[in-house]
């Protein structure tokens, strides 16, 4: 009988692959202030270092994750992948934090230990090899949902614990962290103020195309039209007839009205978000059974009951699919007003990328990359919650 | 009750009611009977206005029924549909208690109104109230279909095709419930069907509907003994129309009083059908006649049932009845 290696082809590539960007790339780059790019620190060199031996244990686990690929994936095999993957994403954060916080008083006051290619690289490979073993584990959302919390309680508590403070990123935090939450509110508020007349125009225009053919091809026309334009230049559009009307009314333009600015910025994101929503009320729609809907006539309800008590409810699960579709797409759209002056985590961004300061930038993408995340993970959330029947 | 008066619909230049009328009184199981295409399930949306007429009158209590407000119309009418149409994010209790909440009854009368139904429907209300459409089975969705129908209590229950979609034995037991509550509380109902045997079963009144026109009105009886032309043949059935008559008659009509025989016994309420049945299996001439508390009442003779058959060939719908009563 031939003997057959059972191997994991996916998590065997990922791991040669950090592998690879570990030996090529540098792990850390230390640089004499926050805008110049720096000398760049090999985990190789770092093995002659003060962290050497955490250097060694992250190295190991690495050998030892490429032998696990080659292994069949049992349970236990996929159970001990997820631990040493995440072990591993945390194992990166704490080594980088600490050879910083080792090195800092050989440094000038001004130099910034920042995050490399190295460092980057392990953590996505090993978030993709978590997320691929937990995948084919095939664990209930109540279990997925934990062990991410579980990931986001480890990961904020080392940040708290003040050990990573001497890398760049959250000194950069530390110097910013006033604007920061005021951008991370400021961000919010513009997709909330973009969600809300989307839902209130959206639901009804859905609700329009669904009665009318003829309405519903225009509309879909329009709509798709409106997100085939480039942000920036919807933005360009909208500046002119808005700055033309607070010019004519000089009431509209007390009231906030301008052609910069947020207002300009909200109807944008408004427009672009109509699309999914709006389909989205048309799939819940056309998802209700015609016979329930006509039974619902035949007894007696009025249009609006058969609306608020049958079709809503039954459409609500595909109608929140659209608003968690539109809902992400504004959080990330919504760094792209900070261009015409509406503010949020884009302008942080923005003021990063214009000075050279990286680390900037990162501060301005990684929130929005978490709110992100988080707008999609509620609305999941509100989804399941909206199945009226479990089938 | 309901009063059609030249009644007429067309789409698209077809006509499928045309110059129709009809009286359905009150207490009466009214069975429109047509092929698909016939316009009976357009009759019977007409009633609750699901569909409008191009032309005519429907008189609802003796009012023109475009005087009620539409939806209150509807609230009087129950209505049930072959695909039933169960709300299915909505409990059973709640599907049932619809049309009541509407009509803003107080929770403790609809409360016991569900469970009556569900009794009556023979359904266990403990264990079905709390379940979801999509838990029962179709039997037992169209029973709560039936009942979400006569939860408010309706002046009159339409019902379009409610057992077409139902095996034969789920079907069968449907329809002795539903005549069975027509017994019971002698409530208008207008239903609608192709299957005649259904309709001879069930109606008191049988409409023959062809291209929007009705061809024959009458008893059960009258529609299989006089057919007035060859559609309606055709609908009884050519070959077997003899024993479709003897299922519209009962035992104890044609039992003679005599002395118990020899062999087994048929319930006095049981039809002539089933008689002969039986009869024909046992290979005997005469059969013992029990009535409802098992005592013996008589002996139905094979000659007399061959005997009916003559006068009904003969026949007209008066010698018919007198056969009957």
């Amino acid at each position: 009988m031939r003997w057959r290696l059972h191997t994991n082809p996916v998590s065997l590539v990922l791991s040669l692959a950090a592998v690879a960007a570990v030996l090529g790339m540098p792990f850390l780059r230390v640089a004499a202030n926050r805008l110049v790019s720096g000398e760049p620190v090999f985990l190789g060199a770092m093995l002659h270092g003060p962290a050497r031996a955490w250097v060694m244990v992250l190295l190991a686990l690495l050998v030892l994750m490429v032998l696990l690929s080659l292994v069949q994936p049992s349970k236990p095999v996929l159970w001990l992948q997820t631990a040493m993957a995440l072990a591993l994403l945390g194992g990166a954060l704490v080594l980088a934090g600490m050879h910083a916080s080792q090195i800092a008083p050989t440094l000038p006051p001004f130099a910034r230990t920042s995050l490399g290619g190295a460092w980057w690289a392990l953590v996505a490979l090993m978030s993709l090899t978590a997320q691929h073993a937990v995948q084919r584990l095939q664990l209930a959302g109540m279990a997925r949902t934990s062990l991410l919390l579980a990931l986001g309680i480890a990961i904020g508590g080392l940040l708290l614990s003040g050990g990573c403070n001497d890398l760049s990123i959250m000194k950069e935090l530390a110097n910013q962290s006033d604007i920061l939450w005021a951008a991370t509110a400021r961000h919010l508020l513009i997709v909330w103020l973009a969600l809300m007349p989307t839902l209130l125009i959206g639901v009804p225009l859905g609700w329009w195309a669904y009665r009318t053919q003829a309405a519903r091809q225009a509309m879909f026309a329009v709509l798709n039209v409106i997100q085939t334009i480039p942000s920036i230049a919807l933005f360009g559009l909208l500046m002119a007839p808005l700055a033309l009307l607070a010019a004519q009314f000089p009431a509209l333009a007390q009231a906030g009205m301008s052609g910069v600015g947020l207002l300009p910025g909200v109807i944008a994101l408004t427009l672009y978000a109509l699309l999914p929503v709006a389909r989205g009320a048309l799939a819940g729609l056309e998802h209700v059974p015609s016979a329930v809907r006509y039974a619902a006539l035949g007894m007696g309800m009025s249009h609006a009951q058969v609306f608020t008590q049958v079709e809503l409810p039954l459409a609500l699960p595909v109608l929140l699919t659209g608003v968690r579709t539109a809902a992400v797409q504004a959080v990330g759209l919504a760094s792209v007003t900070a261009l015409i002056g509406a503010g949020g985590l884009g302008a942080i961004m923005f003021e990063g990328l214009f000075s050279g300061a990286q680390d900037l930038v990162l501060l301005g993408v990684l929130p929005i990359l978490l709110l992100a995340a988080l707008t999609d993970a509620f609305f999941k959330l509100l989804v399941r919650l909206a199945q009226p029947v479990q089938p | 009750m309901i009063e059609f008066i030249n009644v007429s619909k067309s789409y698209d230049g077809v006509n499928v009611v045309d110059g129709l009328n009809l009286r359905i009184e009150r207490g009466e199981f009214v069975v429109v009977i047509g092929a698909s295409g016939s316009g009976k399930s357009t009759l019977l949306k007409m009633i609750n206005r699901m569909e409008e007429r191009d032309a005519g009158k429907i008189l609802f209590n003796n009012q023109e029924i475009d005087t009620f407000n539409v939806h209150a119309l509807r609230l009087r009418m129950g209505y049930a549909i072959q695909s039933v149409g169960l709300f299915p994010h909505w409990t059973v209790q709640r599907n049932i208690a619809t049309v009541p909440q509407m009509l803003g009854w107080d929770k403790a009368k609809i409360q016991q109104r569900v469970i009556e139904l569900l009794t009556l429907f023979q359904l266990d209300s403990a264990t079905y109230l709390t379940r979801l459409p999509h838990q029962l089975s179709g039997g037992q969705q169209q029973r709560v279909g039936v009942a979400r129908a006569l939860a408010g209590d309706p002046d009159v229950l339409l019902m379009d095709e409610p057992f077409g979609a139902l095996d034969p034995a789920t079907r069968a037991a449907l329809q002795q419930e539903i005549k069975r509550l027509h017994q019971a509380s002698g409530k208008t109902i207008v239903l609608v069907t192709h299957d005649m045997d259904e309709a001879l079963l069930l109606a008191t009144k049988i409409v023959v509907l062809n291209q929007g026109r009705a061809v024959q009105v009458g008893t059960p009886l009258e529609i299989v003994a006089s057919p007035v032309n060859a559609l309606v043949v055709d609908f009884v059935g050519r070959s077997d129309t003899g024993i479709k008559l003897l299922s519209l008659h009962t035992v104890q009509h044609l039992a003679r009083a005599e002395a118990a025989v020899e062999g087994p016994h048929v319930a006095a309420d049981a039809s002539l059908r089933e008689a002969v049945s039986l009869m024909v299996m046992q290979g005997i001439a005469q059969i013992n006649v029990h009535d409802a508390a098992g005592r013996h009442c008589g002996v139905l003779h094979a000659a007399d049932v061959w005997g009916l058959g003559g006068t009904a060939g003969a026949g007209t719908a008066s010698a018919d009845e007198t056969t009957l009563r």
